[in-house]
């Protein structure tokens, strides 16, 4: 009977995982701009990264692989936003272009042109 | 056949859908985000199979394979950012 919940709840948290996923990607390929792609990538991928661990975790029960699980889903909750924050700023000091409403054609015309 | 098995399916899907904007991708930042999102489901991979071929010491490449993804992302952005790394 434990087995069985702890397997259901372990697909749960794994398919809300590959959601998350799945969505991080969609947003990657569709966003207009380099920062909004940035946006997509620095969320979501460590949400659904640490949504999966878990069901991982939740699987295996309390014991020395589990430890190794939460210490990945430490180091990537710590490490993998900042590894995000980083590439914005070397974007944002080499003069990279923002997307805006209003400006929109003349971002696209540089951007084509650059291209 | 592991019902793991089919997540394994769905995280290679969505690294394909990222490859596209790697290969694609218009400026150099693109394709560091691109890398970055890839090398985190890389990570879930290897834990994955981990979990389907019933080897729990490849958790051990996946803890390695978080840590060179950090520093390699750190890195390349300060290339590309100061046009060298030792300065």
């Amino acid at each position: 009977m434990i087995e069985a919940v702890k397997l259901a709840i372990t697909i749960v948290l794994l398919l809300a995982g590959s959601f998350f996923l799945i969505a991080g990607s969609l947003g990657i390929v569709r966003f207009p701009d380099t920062y909004s792609r940035m946006h997509a990538a620095g969320k979501c991928d460590t949400l659904g990264l640490s949504l999966m661990l878990a069901g991982f975790v939740i699987y295996q029960g309390l014991d020395l692989v589990s430890i190794k699980l939460i210490l990945i889903i430490l180091f990537v909750f710590f490490t993998g936003p900042v590894a995000v924050n980083a590439i914005i700023r070397a974007a944002i000091n080499s003069g990279h272009k923002m997307w805006t409403v209003e400006g929109w054609k003349e971002w696209k015309k540089e951007t084509v042109k650059k291209r | 056949m592991s019902i793991f098995e089919i997540f394994l399916y769905i995280l290679l899907a969505t690294t394909l859908i990222v490859l596209y904007r790697v290969i694609k991708g218009p400026s150099v930042f693109d394709r560091i985000v691109g890398i970055n999102a890839i090398g985190t489901k890389t990570i879930l991979m290897i834990v994955v199979i981990s979990y389907v071929f019933e080897r729990p010491s490849f958790l051990d490449i996946a803890l390695l394979y978080a840590i060179l993804n950090f520093i390699g992302s750190i890195v390349i952005s300060i290339y590309v950012e100061r046009g060298g790394v030792t300065e």
